[in-house]
C-alpha cells in the first residue's frame, strides 16, 4: 500500500525508510529481532522453558535488588527507588518504540496520570491497599493510553511524534484548569503510606538496617519493577510479541497474513501506558507530589533518551538507559561545578548531555548499548561457526 | 461585539506567528521529509542572541537583523553536521536526532544566558489602536508582526516563482534523482532549504517575545502550535500552512477569550484540534498529497 501512494520518489523513500519494505529491517531495530542468546541454542546454563528462565532471572533480580538496597546507604536508596520508576516507564516505552515501532514523547504525561490517580487515592480518610491504589493507577492510564493509542494507531513517525508531543504539553494543563480538584501549580501531597510490620521484621533480619519509609518505598519500587519487567518479558517472547514485530518490519506482509495492524497497535500502546501508569504511580509515592513541574517534555525526552541509548526494543536496555538518567545527572553537575558554573547552570548540563547522546547514539550506534554488543556478539559467532563448518 | 472584534483580532496576530512557524516547518518538511522537532529551540536561541545585543545597547533592528543571519547558519550547520547522516534513513532515527537537538539546544541556553525570565523589547507600542470612544486589541505591535509575516511570506514567494535557485530548490524537494540528473546541486538545496526555514522559524521567535517574557522553553507550546497549524494545512503545503496559522490563532484565542480560565486549557485545546484533525481528514484541510498511511 504504501508503495502506491508515494508519487515523487524522495517523497517514498523517506515513507517507506521506516518500515523498510524494501531493505533488511531497519538497523535501530535489528538488535531487537536477534533471537534471545539463551533460545538460539549454544553453551548455556539457563533452563530452556521461557517462562522458567525469566523466573529465575526474577529471582536473581530480587537477591540482587535486596542486596543493592541494603549494602547501600539512604541516599542511594531514594535514587534506587527514582530508577525503579523510570525503569518500568522505559520499559513500557521500549516495547512500544522497540517492539512496535511506535514512537511516543507523551509518555511523560501518562505518567502525570497514573501519579494523580495515586495521589487522589491516598488522600482519602481510609486508603485502599497500595497494590489495589496502584493497581487503579494503571488502569486509569490504560484507558487514557486506549484513547490516544486508538489516534496514535492511524499515525506513523513524525505525526505520531508531534500528536504525542502535543499530548506531553497539553495534558499537565488540565491539571492546572481542575485546580480545586487537581491542586493547580502546587500539586497534589502524596501521603506515602507507613511501611507494614512484617517488612520490619524482614529487614530487621536480613540486615539489621533500620527499616525507614524511604527503604519501605525503594523496595516497593524494586518489586513493581521486577513485576513489570516478568510481564512484559514473557509479552515481548510470546505469539504477542511476535505479531507486533512483523507489524512493525513487515506491515503489508503482517496485514496479509491477517494481522489487524490497528487493533495490535492499539495493544502496543495500552501495554506500555499501563506501564506508564504504574511507574507515576510510584513516582508519586517517592517524590511524594504530583505536581505540573514534574511531568515537563523534558521528563518524556528523557525516557526516550533510555531507551535509545540502552538500545530499543531491550528491557535490558532499557534498565541500564533509566540507571544513565539517574546516576548522570548528579556526576555532571558537579563536574560542571568544578569548571565554575553556578547551580542552576550546572543542573543544565545534564540534558544537554542527553540531547548530545541521543544525536550521537542515532547517527553512530542506532542500536544502542546492548543491541550493539548483542551484533557484535552475534557476528563473532556467526564467523566462529562459518569457520570450523569450513574446516570440518 | 466589541469583545468578539478584540478576542478575534489578537487571534489573527498569534495566528499569524504560528503561521510563519508552520510555514518553516513545512519548507522542511518538503525538502527533507523531516519534522524539525528542534525549531523551537533553535528560534529560542537566536532570540537570546538578539535579547544579547539589546541588552548590550544595540538597537532593536541590528539585533533582529544579527538573530536572523544567525538563525541562517545555525539551520545550515545543523543540516550539514547532524540531519545529513539520517537523512533518507528511518524515519524514526530522523526524529530521535531532531528530539535530541531540541533538548541539547534548549539546555545550552540555559547554560549559556541562564534560565531566568526575561523580559524582550518591542520596537512599537502595545497600547491598542483607539476607534471610536473606545480603544480595540490592534496594536502597532500587532500590526509589526503581521506586516513582517507577510513580507517574509512574500519574498519566500518571489525566491520560489522567480529565481533559479528557487527553481533548483523546488526540483530537489520534488525528485532527488532527476534534479541531480540535471545538475541541481541536491545537498546544497536541502541545506539552503534548512537555513531558509531557520530564518522564519527565528523571525516568528522574535515576534513572538516581543513584549512578552522569555526564558529558554519558551517556545515548548509554539512547537506544538505550529506542528498542529501545519497538519492542519496538510504538512506539505506553505498555504496551508498559512491558513492552518490563521484558524488555529482564532480558535485558541477563542478558547482562552471564552471560557472561564480558558488559558490554562490552550494547550488541551491544541491537542483536541490535533487529534480531531488527524482523526477526521489526515491528509489535512488541504491535502495535495492522497491520504497517508500508518
Amino acid at each position: 500500500m504504501s508503495d502506491l501512494q508515494s508519487s515523487a520518489p524522495a517523497a517514498g523513500k523517506a515513507d517507506r525508510a521506516g518500515k523498510a519494505s524494501e531493505d533488511a529491517p531497519t538497523t535501530a531495530t535489528a538488535a531487537a529481532n536477534a533471537p534471545s542468546a539463551p533460545a538460539s541454542g549454544g553453551r548455556t546454563f539457563l533452563p530452556r522453558s521461557t517462562l522458567l528462565r525469566h523466573l529465575l532471572l526474577v529471582a536473581l533480580g530480587a537477591v540482587a535488588a535486596v542486596v543493592l538496597l541494603e549494602i547501600t546507604d539512604p541516599f542511594t536508596n531514594s535514587q534506587l527507588a527514582t530508577l525503579s520508576y523510570y525503569a518500568i516507564a522505559a520499559g513500557g516505552l521500549t516495547v512500544l518504540t522497540g517492539m512496535n515501532g511506535q514512537i511516543s514523547l507523551g509518555h511523560g504525561a501518562l505518567m502525570a496520570v497514573g501519579a494523580y490517580t495515586t495521589a487522589l487515592f491516598l488522600s482519602a480518610d481510609e486508603p485502599l491497599p497500595l497494590p489495589l491504589i496502584l493497581l487503579a493507577s494503571m488502569v486509569v492510564a490504560t484507558a487514557v493510553g486506549a484513547l490516544v493509542g486508538v489516534a496514535a494507531a492511524r499515525l506513523h513517525g513524525p505525526y505520531l511524534a508531534g500528536a504525542t508531543l502535543a499530548l506531553a504539553v497539553g495534558l499537565p494543563g488540565l491539571a492546572i484548569y481542575f485546580n480545586e480538584w487537581l491542586g493547580g501549580d502546587q500539586g497534589l501531597r502524596v501521603r506515602a503510606p507507613r511501611a507494614p510490620e512484617w517488612f520490619e521484621s524482614f529487614i530487621s533480619t536480613v540486615s539489621g538496617n533500620p527499616a525507614t519509609n524511604t527503604k519501605w518505598l525503594a523496595y516497593v519500587g524494586a518489586i513493581c519493577l521486577l513485576l513489570t519487567y516478568f510481564l512484559l518479558a514473557n509479552l515481548v517472547r510470546s505469539r504477542i510479541g511476535r505479531t507486533w514485530r512483523a507489524v512493525r518490519d513487515q506491515d503489508v506482509a503482517a496485514e496479509l497474513a491477517g494481522i489487524n495492524l490497528g487493533a495490535w497497535r492499539v495493544l502496543a500502546f495500552v501495554v506500555s501506558a499501563a506501564a506508564a501508569g504504574l511507574a507515576g504511580g510510584v513516582l508519586a509515592l517517592v517524590v511524594r507530589l504530583a505536581a505540573p513541574s514534574g511531568f515537563t517534555l523534558v521528563l518524556s525526552l528523557s525516557l526516550l533518551t533510555a531507551i535509545v541509548i540502552g538500545g530499543l526494543g531491550s528491557l535490558l536496555g532499557a534498565l541500564l538507559g533509566s540507571a544513565l538518567l539517574v546516576f548522570l545527572p548528579p556526576f555532571v553537575t558537579d563536574l560542571g561545578a568544578g569548571w565554575g558554573l553556578d547551580n542552576t547552570e550546572a543542573a543544565q548540563l545534564a540534558p544537554f548531555v542527553y540531547g548530545v547522546v541521543l544525536i550521537l547514539a542515532m547517527i553512530f550506534a542506532p542500536a544502542g548499548v546492548v543491541g550493539t554488543l548483542r551484533m557484535r556478539w552475534l557476528s563473532s559467532r556467526a564467523k566462529r561457526s562459518a569457520a570450523s563448518s569450513s574446516r570440518g | 461585539m466589541r469583545y468578539f472584534i478584540n478576542v478575534t483580532l489578537s487571534g489573527l496576530t498569534e495566528g499569524m506567528i504560528y503561521a510563519a512557524f508552520a510555514l518553516a516547518l513545512v519548507l522542511i518538511w518538503r525538502s527533507t521529509r523531516i519534522v524539525n522537532f528542534a525549531q523551537g529551540s533553535m528560534a529560542a536561541a537566536t532570540t537570546f542572541i538578539a535579547l544579547a545585543l539589546i541588552q548590550a545597547g544595540q538597537s532593536y533592528w541590528v539585533a533582529l537583523i544579527v538573530a536572523l543571519i544567525s538563525g541562517f547558519v545555525l539551520g545550515a550547520v545543523v543540516e550539514r553536521v547532524v540531519i545529513r547522516p539520517v537523512e533518507g534513513g528511518p524515519e524514526l532515527n530522523a526524529v530521535i536526532v531532531a528530539l535530541g537537538l531540541f533538548v541539547a539546544i534548549q539546555a545550552a541556553i540555559a547554560i549559556i544566558f541562564g534560565s531566568s525570565f526575561q523580559s524582550f523589547p518591542t520596537p512599537f507600542g502595545l497600547e491598542g489602536f483607539q476607534v471610536g470612544d473606545s480603544r480595540i486589541a490592534l496594536t502597532p505591535t500587532s500590526l509589526y508582526v503581521i506586516g513582517a509575516v507577510l513580507v517574509v511570506m512574500a519574498l519566500l514567494v518571489a525566491l520560489f516563482r522567480f529565481t533559479r535557485v528557487g527553481l533548483a530548490m523546488r526540483a530537489s524537494a520534488f525528485g532527488q534523482e532527476v534534479a541531480r540528473l540535471l545538475g541541481v546541486k541536491v545537498g546544497r538545496m536541502l541545506t539552503l532549504g534548512w537555513a531558509l526555514a531557520a530564518v522564519v522559524g527565528s523571525l516568528a521567535g522574535l515576534l513572538i517575545a516581543g513584549g512578552e517574557f522569555v526564558y529558554p522553553a519558551y517556545m515548548d507550546s509554539l512547537i506544538v502550535f505550529g506542528f498542529v497549524a501545519a497538519i492542519l494545512g496538510g504538512l506539505d503545503s506553505p498555504v496551508g500552512a498559512i491558513v492552518g496559522g490563521l484558524i488555529l490563532g482564532l480558535a485558541l484565542s477563542y478558547v482562552s477569550g471564552y471560557i472561564e480560565r480558558g488559558s490554562a486549557l490552550v494547550n488541551v485545546a491544541a491537542l483536541v484540534i490535533l487529534m480531531v484533525v488527524l482523526l477526521v481528514r489526515p491528509g489535512g484541510i488541504f491535502a495535495s498529497s492522497t491520504a497517508r498511511r500508518a
